[in-house]
């Protein structure tokens, strides 16, 4: 967890007066583009390269349509058709849902452990044993406890990102200075606003690097509880695309992954500058 | 901000953490009238931030109570503000924000709390750092913001636990004339512990020294000096050596019975 924190802080640019700042940053920013565009073209050589490679070989030519270019091609259509904006809404949805369940019980709960001693140590072993199980290998007993498939995802989503996102609260709020509780009872604040004016903003910034690690892991579970059960989403739409034998589309779909993951965290970067109050 | 102070009356206080462990101190009596600052010196373990706790409601005392203005002290109160040895800001806030949270806690109008952390920022002179995170302050302006904080609630009495000890000389000093002047311009009372006879003789207008254990007043002594005080006025000097001799006194004190069972 620590080396994503260091990642977060690494790109934080304090706010500077002299001129010189002006250029420095300038510069900074010239620098973090063109390391992100070669960054990018790398493995996208690399993708075409392995393609290229694999098809050398005759027999391998219908390895063709997992390159690059023909996987780039396919977006429009599939854009159009419907078939990205859908796994868009139902992925999203179920994604959304199920964070959403794990944050409303993963922030209490972690609460509960940083101040609460006996809770603490009465569910470290146990929390710690759950947090080991594969959210995958909850699926069959989610088919038959819950009605539908649809929900059964939105429960695998919600009990991987639950840990993340409990532990970083629990270990957000062990940093808090004590003192910040005396002085604020002295000055008048009431329980409910020692939580939301002295904790929540305290452990804000833990909290949301415990919802990107919970979005990691989320994003990583969403794609394969789609396979089975369902008809809709970025899982069901690669399984589909291998059982047609449309490779391009396969290829655009998981591309998509990608990039959605990819701006997902980048929204949770931007989300813990924002509430980061820590300085180096 | 007009300030009134208040007459404070402690009653045969005595303190025990637990029912086992030993007292803190037995049965201390002590008055305060309205607008006096008062010192309490005292070697480590005297109980001296003990009584300071329970005159600010944050502990509880065994026996005996606290009165302000006949009112007794129970609970945590912006009557009664208590300064900490570090300033324990809020570090996600500005200067502005931090001076002016404990308004926010209670329904003041948007206008009057404005006008209030101003007056109390400019009370510090840290007007060009309002609306800087208190990160990049100081540790001297840092405790400024502390004291506005503080002051922005318009105490009765302002309770300090060696409040300057972690800063460095220069700042000190400075911090410690400005708190006098603003408490006798406002009238408010002061209460501090100190283990630094200095700071009692140029912020205190009373100092009392407690020594032993359990711990005890042992001695008293007004400090009657004209302000703005110097340290190196000549009276503030003789003061100063007085109290030093009655602190080393009492650094030797023994309680007379347990001299008698030794």
């Amino acid at each position: 967890m620590s080396g994503n924190v260091v990642l977060a802080d690494n790109g934080v640019v304090s706010a500077g007066i002299s001129g010189n700042c002006f250029t420095r940053n300038m510069k900074n920013l010239s620098d973090k583009s063109m390391h992100f565009f070669v960054g990018l073209a790398a493995l996208l050589g690399l993708w075409w390269l392995a393609i290229y490679i694999v098809t050398l070989d005759p027999a391998n030519s219908t390895f063709a349509e997992f390159a690059p270019l023909s996987a780039v091609q396919a977006l429009p259509e599939l854009w159009q058709d419907g078939t990205i904006p859908d796994a868009l809404e139902s992925t999203g949805y179920r994604l959304g849902t199920g964070l959403f369940l794990a944050i409303l019980i993963g922030v209490p709960i972690g609460i509960l452990m940083g101040q609460v001693r006996w809770f603490q140590r009465l569910t470290n072993v146990p929390f710690q044993f759950m947090r080991m199980i594969s959210p995958l290998s909850w699926e069959p007993i989610a088919v038959v406890v819950f009605a539908g498939w649809n929900e059964a995802i939105v429960f695998l989503i919600a009990i991987a990102a639950v840990w993340p996102i409990a532990f970083a609260t629990a270990s957000g709020l062990a940093k808090v200075d004590p003192a910040w509780f005396k002085v604020a009872r002295n000055l008048g604040a009431r329980p409910w606003q020692m939580v939301s004016r002295i904790i929540l903003p305290a452990i804000m910034f833990d909290v949301i690097t415990g919802i990107r690690l919970a979005l990691g892991v989320a994003w990583i579970v969403v794609i394969p509880a789609e396979f089975l059960g369902v008809s809709s989403g970025f899982g069901y739409a690669i399984q589909d695309a291998r059982e047609s034998l449309e490779y391009a589309n396969l290829m655009a779909m998981i591309l998509m992954i990608g990039v959605v993951g990819f701006v997902l965290d980048t929204i949770c970067v931007m989300l813990i500058k924002r509430f980061s109050w820590h300085r180096g | 901000m007009a300030i009134r102070g208040t007459e404070i009356k402690i009653q045969g206080l005595t303190h025990r953490y637990t029912p086992r462990s030993p007292l803190t101190f037995n049965h201390i009596d002590l008055a305060s009238p309205p607008g006096e600052a008062l010192a309490i010196i005292g070697r480590s373990g005297c109980g001296k931030s003990t009584l300071l706790h329970i005159l600010a409601g944050i502990h509880k005392p065994t026996e005996g109570r606290v009165l302000l203005d006949g009112t007794a002290i129970t609970a945590p109160s912006p009557r009664w503000v208590m300064m900490f040895q570090a300033p324990h800001l809020f570090p996600w806030m500005t200067v502005s924000q931090n001076v002016g949270v404990g308004l926010s806690f209670g329904r003041w109008s948007k206008q009057k709390t404005e006008d209030r952390v101003k007056e109390a920022i400019k009370l510090v002179e840290l007007e060009a750092w309002a609306d800087n995170n208190v990160q990049d302050l100081s540790g001297g302006q840092q405790q400024r913001v502390a004291l506005a904080r503080s002051l922005v609630m318009e105490p009765e009495l302002l309770l300090l636990d060696e409040p300057f000890s972690a800063l460095d000389a220069f700042t000190r000093s400075s911090l410690q004339k400005d708190v006098r002047s603003i408490a006798k311009r406002k009238g408010f009372n002061i209460v501090f512990v100190t283990h630094d006879i200095d700071e009692a003789v140029i912020m205190g207008d009373r100092a009392v020294i407690m020594a032993g254990s359990p711990g005890n007043i042992v001695h008293e002594l007004d400090i009657d000096l004209p302000d703005p005080r110097d340290r190196t006025d000549p009276s503030v000097q003789a003061l100063r050596t007085r109290l030093m001799t009655m602190f080393q006194e009492a650094a030797n004190y023994k309680k007379p019975e347990s001299a008698t069972l030794a």
